[in-house]
């Protein structure tokens, strides 16, 4: 009896349009439990079922956020990175670089333990000492409106890299642009 | 770490019957642009020990290799020798050397001592005239044989030009690996020539800008080991470290005086760099520049009494000269492009600098009034240039463009002419060059 039920339900599953069957020969219903087992049929090649993405429906909350007051919640909230940009030999704050930095005193606000370290940041094209005296400038424009924002002064330390840090390592625009950057790292007092 | 060896040379001048003539010898005149290298002869150091003629050889050769690379001599190859000599105190076969087109001839001799002494003694003569010119003798353990082979080249370079040599001198640079985003950088020295290269620290933080102090002891430079980068002083003969100074904000571009009891430095304020002294002994600090502009990069004149720095308080980064003292600055960079990175000549006729203009990076000199500014070298990035002892060879740093850009020592003379590489053991920066070793 039940390798037959076990063929029949295989039959269903292949789902043979058309295929008659006797109702008095349906089985019990607490069998189809086993069910299953059944998964060995040919139409099944597929490929590897996307697991992923079906696991947040089963999480419940809407928001998939970085935990509150964490550094990635902190990137998240500031726009998805803590550097803003500069033009070549500049240091004042483009309006795109104020409205970053807003979004930073903000989040710096509401954890008010976090402490930061402001750190400037210029392109290759400017000898070493020049450049440690640009960065420095770069990272004081920071500091000031972040301070200028509510975030108090004796949480943010500034240091210039000068060109020691870049983040791109190509020599064109597009490089240089990147390099010319502030950015602020967050250090003790964080929670993540 | 003790990496100073006092070199004890007593030198005497090989008087007898050979002394030399009162009257005008074989001389270069190293001030004039347009320099024909002087031929010389450099024949191995004869020895009457087979030990004695080994470093006979070798100090020959690295006399040939400092005289060569400083573009003032041609140092003839010893495979068109005619003559071997068998002893330096009889006169040479001129006509043999004059036939090769010698205009001068060192002989030299190795003399062993017991284990743990030598002589070396040299004859330098003028081919044309057939006279000798100078006779010296240095005493040495035979481990110094290098630096007694600089010692020779110094003392043949100071007989024919008139003027002190450079090559018993040593490179303090930074050491650098790994790709332009994530470069690590330690401190190195080596001598003049390359040889005998050293790290001075284990490479875990990012140092830049090492000085000589005055006795070549002791080196300055910035260190990133705490979150507010710091200026510091090694003692490179102990090893010994200091932290100079207790600022609450990040100090630079360190430099010092030339009597060795001061030094200058950049101090961050604000975001505002500003020039400040440093008495050595009493620790006591003076402002300098009270500009809201950047200061930095200060370098002293010889006697102590000027600095040259960069300022952009004019608008654009520029050189400008004041009193040690501080006080009024007057503005020395007249052309068009940025200026950076000046340095003072020890001779403290010149200063060189950094000039970029045009996407480019020139390494250049000007009176310290400003007038007669000359390009020697440019190229991508050229920055950080450092003098010769005698003020005629300038060290710098080039880094080529792109992604897989690189950094190497070069050095080239007053004339522009005499552009070579250093020799390093890796990629290197910020090159700062030893006075004379005593």
């Amino acid at each position: 009896m039940k390798i037959r039920l076990i063929l029949l339900i295989a039959g269903t599953a292949i789902g043979l349009a058309g295929c008659k069957t006797t109702p008095e020969e349906l089985p019990d219903p607490t069998p189809v439990a086993e069910a299953p087992i059944v998964p060995a049929p040919a139409p099944v090649v597929q490929s590897p079922r996307p697991v992923v993405e079906t696991a947040p429906q089963s999480q419940g909350p809407i928001f998939q956020g970085p935990t509150p007051g964490t550094l990635d919640d902190f990137l998240y909230q500031s726009g998805g990175e803590a550097r803003v940009y500069f033009g070549y030999d500049q240091y004042d704050l483009s309006s795109e670089a104020r409205d970053a930095l807003r979004r930073q005193a903000s989040w710096l606000q509401t954890y008010s333990t976090v402490t930061a370290v402001i750190e400037g940041n210029a392109d290759e094209r400017g000898t070493r000492e020049y450049n440690l005296a640009l960065g420095a400038r770069r990272a004081e424009s920071v500091k000031a409106f972040l301070v200028s924002q509510g975030v108090s002064p004796n949480r943010l330390t500034t240091v210039s890299y000068g060109k020691e840090r870049p983040i791109d390592p190509r020599s064109n625009e597009e490089g240089w642009s990147r390099n010319r950057n502030s950015h602020t790292n967050l250090m003790s007092g964080s929670i993540g | 770490m003790k990496i100073y060896v006092k070199l004890i040379l007593v030198v005497v001048v090989l008087l007898g019957a050979l002394s030399t003539s009162a009257k005008a010898q074989l001389s270069i005149d190293i001030t004039q642009g347009n320099l024909e290298p002087l031929p010389i002869a450099v024949p191995d150091f004869i020895s009457a020990d087979t030990s004695g003629r080994d470093i006979g050889a070798q100090i020959a050769q690295v006399v040939r290799d400092d005289l060569e690379r400083s573009g003032i001599f041609k140092s003839l190859s010893p495979d068109s020798f005619l003559e071997t000599q068998t002893n330096i105190d009889y006169k040479p076969v001129f006509a043999d050397w004059r036939v090769i087109k010698a205009d001068a001839l060192v002989s030299g001799r190795v003399v062993m001592e017991g284990p743990n002494r030598m002589r070396v003694e040299y004859r330098l003569w003028d081919v044309i005239k057939g006279e000798q010119i100078a006779g010296f003798r240095f005493s040495a353990t035979p481990q110094q044989w290098r630096r007694t082979a600089h010692k020779v080249a110094d003392s043949i370079y100071k007989k024919l030009t008139g003027e002190e040599g450079y090559f018993d001198t040593r490179i303090v640079f930074v050491d650098e690996k790994g790709p332009k985003t994530n470069r690590r950088k330690r401190l190195a020295i080596m001598d003049q020539d390359g040889a005998n290269a050293q790290y001075l620290q284990s490479g875990a933080d990012i140092v830049l800008t090492p000085r000589f102090s005055p006795n070549s002891q002791t080196i300055t430079y910035m260190s990133y080991e705490s979150v507010v980068p710091q200026v510091y002083v090694l003692d490179i003969e102990t090893g010994r470290r200091e932290l100079l100074g207790n600022f609450p904000s990040m100090t630079f571009a360190p430099r010092f005086s030339p009597d060795g009891r001061s030094m200058v430095l950049s101090l961050m304020k604000k975001g505002n760099s500003d020039l400040y002294l440093m008495d050595l002994t009493s620790r006591s600090t003076s402002r300098l520049t009270t500009s809201p502009a950047i200061d930095v990069s200060g370098s002293f004149s010889p006697d102590g009494r000027q600095l040259v720095f960069n300022s952009d308080r004019g608008g654009s980064p520029q050189l400008y000269v004041m009193s040690a003292k501080g006080g009024d600055a007057k503005r020395i960079s007249f052309g068009k492009g940025r200026y950076s990175a000046p340095v003072w000549s020890p001779r403290g006729d010149k200063i060189a600098f950094v000039k970029s203009k045009g996407g480019k990076f020139a390494i250049g000199v000007m009176n310290p009034d400003g007038s007669g500014e000359r390009i020697l070298t440019e190229s991508f990035l050229d920055e950080s240039p450092t003098w010769s002892p005698n003020g005629r060879v300038i060290i710098f740093s080039r880094e080529t463009r792109g992604e897989r850009g690189k950094s190497e020592l070069w050095s080239v003379d007053l004339t522009g002419r005499n552009l070579r590489k250093v020799s390093t053991p890796g990629r290197a920066s910020d090159p700062a060059w030893s006075p004379l070793l005593p």
